[in-house]
């Protein structure tokens, strides 16, 4: 018989800290270390009291330099440690990326399987949080195309928890962007839930007229707009895709030939973009199926825009809805 | 090249013992510096008010620092490049730029307010360390353009773990490019202190294996400052290639006002740094050498707030920021999907009005 321990209502941001407790607690080769991640706790408080429960050789601060980090996890996950590194902002992660491109990610290909990294890189990232320049953007396409990382994000503090925990225990290197605008949205977390693999997408919302399919900081938006579509008389499902790679082609495109329409949404601009590769997939797949060509709503091809001009380039709920008011319905 | 602080001035404006007086730079310099510092305290405190006004989105305060802000920009000549950080608004205000323009990155209007090619600023940089291989750039080919241009290049002590600092200073060094390197050791990197940055026995001492002279200085002493970076300056005019100086100084207030600095260290600390204020010191001196006196304090501080109203009368509108601009930039003509989706944004915001009417 199972028992759930629910916590009490808890942000992302410490459903993330609890799931690194857990992990720490249960395998002493996890070691956390980035930027300002010991005394202050990281500057979204991710890693709040660690070093204080775990002492400072298993979360400890590192000099200022990203590519120092990551090469120095490599080398740690090579050593038989299995760490887990805190890029403090998106954009602050791209002085790591030869790094994560030419060794995190090529280094079990090279070796033949000899060595595997078993290492996290927790990047938050996204928008709608009113961040100057460098502070907002949606990189997850770099890291999606390039062979070798599994690239995760969570929408829900639950699969925050249970998504950091599988990337924990991977033998794979996992790229673990974090919706930085959500950090501090409260829910209740099941922490004895069994932990959700990576690799499997969430129908959120049950859906006959038409899908979207998102995830990460979008999540929350297409789930307000299928919820307005409702009210419209129009029945819109939601998929979260969780885990980017690997993508889970059966859930999506499962929820797709069931209505036979679909919008993908996320911020990240749409050329060769994530939703661009989601878009080609279910087309692929689905065709046969499909009443009218799958959309994107997507952020546009500009860099992420200053605080005050941000609204126009994130995916809001009318634009979601213009999209699936296109969904060529009178032919239906 | 030294590990020793060069200082000039004591806390209390006394003339360092050793020191010829004769080589301090001169009184009236010295007096529009101290405008400069008193214009430069004021601005710091009219952003940390508009941050709790909410018409900033963030501001990192230079309070404490405005010595090595006002020196950086002051030692330079018109024709001279600054490369600022986040940090550096102050020493981008002392340089001409007209502060409303400054604020515009920190407003959230756009990514910079002025035109650096016209001010000779580049763009004040987020990404750490980054923009350091871009002043050896600049520097670099004014060399091969035969102009005699040298560019002050700004970085805090977090940045030298950076590789990019560590690239600069090499490449500065082998093509003898003129850039004077002014790094702000204010003993902080958000909440990483000095001790957990560099384990060198100071920051100037990174200059040793690139082969680039490096001098560490009091970085609250606007004197010291002014003839340590106008000789690093001077030297790179005249052909002798990149200087690295270290100014020791301290963060008084938090990384910005998003930060909470009680989390990391304790009042005592930063009290310690209170009485090596850069304003009080000059102020004594200045006063000592009988040219400052109550009515030119006043005439400053009266500069201060004209500079103070005028930041506050830029930013008490609704701002500039139009979203057609958003496509204008991205490249020199705009891509096919550039235009169509400016007339997408275009559209949906013709809809909005007319929805909204
Ligand atoms: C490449 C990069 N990594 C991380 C950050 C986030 N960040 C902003 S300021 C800062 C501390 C910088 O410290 P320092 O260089 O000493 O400058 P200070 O803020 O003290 O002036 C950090 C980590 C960044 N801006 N760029
Ligand atoms: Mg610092």
């Amino acid at each position: 018989m199972s028992t759930t321990t629910l916590t009490p209502k808890i942000t992302m941001a410490q459903a993330i800290n609890t799931a690194l407790r857990d992990a720490m607690t249960a395998d002493d080769r996890v070691v956390v270390f980035g930027e300002d991640v010991g005394p202050l706790g990281g500057v979204f408080r991710v890693t709040d009291g660690l070093t204080a429960s775990f002492g400072e050789d298993r979360c400890f601060d590192t000099p200022l330099a990203e590519s120092g980090i990551v090469g120095m996890a490599i080398g740690m996950a090579m050593n038989g440690m299995r760490p887990v590194i805190e890029m403090q902002f998106d954009a602050f992660a791209f002085p790591a990326f030869e790094q994560i491109v030419s060794h995190v990610a090529k280094m079990a290909n090279r070796t033949r399987g000899k060595v595997r990294l078993p290492m996290v890189i927790r990047v938050p990232y996204a928008g709608g949080v009113g961040g100057v320049e460098h502070h907002c953007d949606s990189s997850e396409a770099y890291y999606a195309h390039t062979p070798g990382l599994l690239v995760v994000t969570p929408a829900t503090n639950a699969d925050a928890y249970g998504l950091l925990r599988a990337a924990i225990d991977s033998p794979d290197p996992v790229i673990f962007l974090e919706p930085k605008k959500q950090y501090f949205s409260k829910e209740e977390v099941d922490v004895t839930a069994p932990v959700p693999p990576i690799g499997r997408a969430v129908v959120r919302r049950e859906g006959r007229d038409a899908t979207l399919i998102t995830y990460g900081p979008s999540v929350p938006v297409a789930l307000a707009a299928a919820e307005q579509a409702a009210a419209e008389g129009r029945d819109v499902g939601v998929v979260d895709v969780r885990s980017i790679v690997p993508f889970d082609d059966e859930t999506v495109c499962a929820a797709v030939r069931a209505t036979g329409r679909a919008v993908v949404v996320a911020e990240a601009p749409g050329f060769a973009s994530v939703a661009s590769e989601i878009a080609a997939r279910v087309t692929e797949r689905c065709f046969h199926h499909l009443e009218a060509p799958v959309r994107r709503v997507t952020g546009f091809d500009i860099p992420f825009p200053a605080p005050k001009l941000e609204r126009h380039q994130l995916p809001g709920v009318d634009r979601i809805l213009d999209a699936v008011d296109d969904l060529q319905w009178e032919e239906s | 090249m030294s590990d020793s602080l060069s200082r000039m001035l004591d806390e209390h404006g006394n003339v360092v013992e050793g020191v010829d007086p004769a080589t301090l730079p001169p009184l009236a310099d010295l007096l529009d510096g101290y405008r400069a510092l008193v214009v430069a305290r004021r601005f710091n405190d009219q952003a940390s008010a508009l941050v709790r006004q909410g018409r900033l989105a963030v501001y990192p305060s230079s309070h404490g620092q405005e010595a090595c802000q006002v020196a950086a920009a002051t030692v330079l000549g018109e024709h001279d490049w600054l490369f600022p950080t986040y940090r550096d608004c102050a020493a981008v205000v002392t340089r001409g730029v007209d502060p409303v323009e400054v604020l515009t990155l920190l407003a959230g209007e756009w990514h910079c307010g002025y035109d650096p090619v016209a001010t000779r600023v580049a763009p004040q940089c987020t990404p750490l360390a980054t923009q350091l291989p871009h002043a050896v750039g600049v520097a670099h080919a004014a060399r091969l353009k035969g102009e005699d241009t040298v560019v002050m290049a700004l970085c805090g002590d977090g940045a030298t773990s950076e590789g990019d600092f560590h690239e600069a200073l090499n490449f500065a060094a082998v093509f003898r490019a003129p850039v004077v390197f002014l790094v702000q050791n204010n003993k902080y990197a958000i909440s990483v202190p000095l001790a957990r940055q560099s384990a060198a026995p100071s920051l100037a001492a990174k200059g040793v294996g690139y082969g680039v002279p490096a001098e560490l200085v009091d970085g609250n002493d606007l004197a010291a400052l002014t003839s340590v970076l106008a000789a690093a300056v001077e030297r790179a005019r005249s052909g002798g290639g990149p200087t690295l100086v270290e100014a020791d100084t301290y963060r008084i207030q938090a990384h910005t006002n998003a930060d909470d600095a009680s989390r990391y260290r304790n009042d005592d600390e930063v009290a310690k740094w209170l009485p090596r204020d850069p304003l009080l010191r000059l102020k004594a001196y200045l006063t000592a050498q009988g040219v400052l006196d109550a009515e030119r304090e006043a005439a400053f501080a009266q500069v201060a707030e004209e500079m103070a109203a005028h930041v506050r009368a830029g930013s008490a509108g609704e701002g500039t920021a139009d979203p057609s601009e958003l496509f204008r930039h991205v490249f020199a003509e705009p891509t096919p999907q550039l235009r169509e989706q400016s007339e997408l944004l275009a559209a949906e915001l013709t809809a909005d009005l007319e929805a909204a009417r």
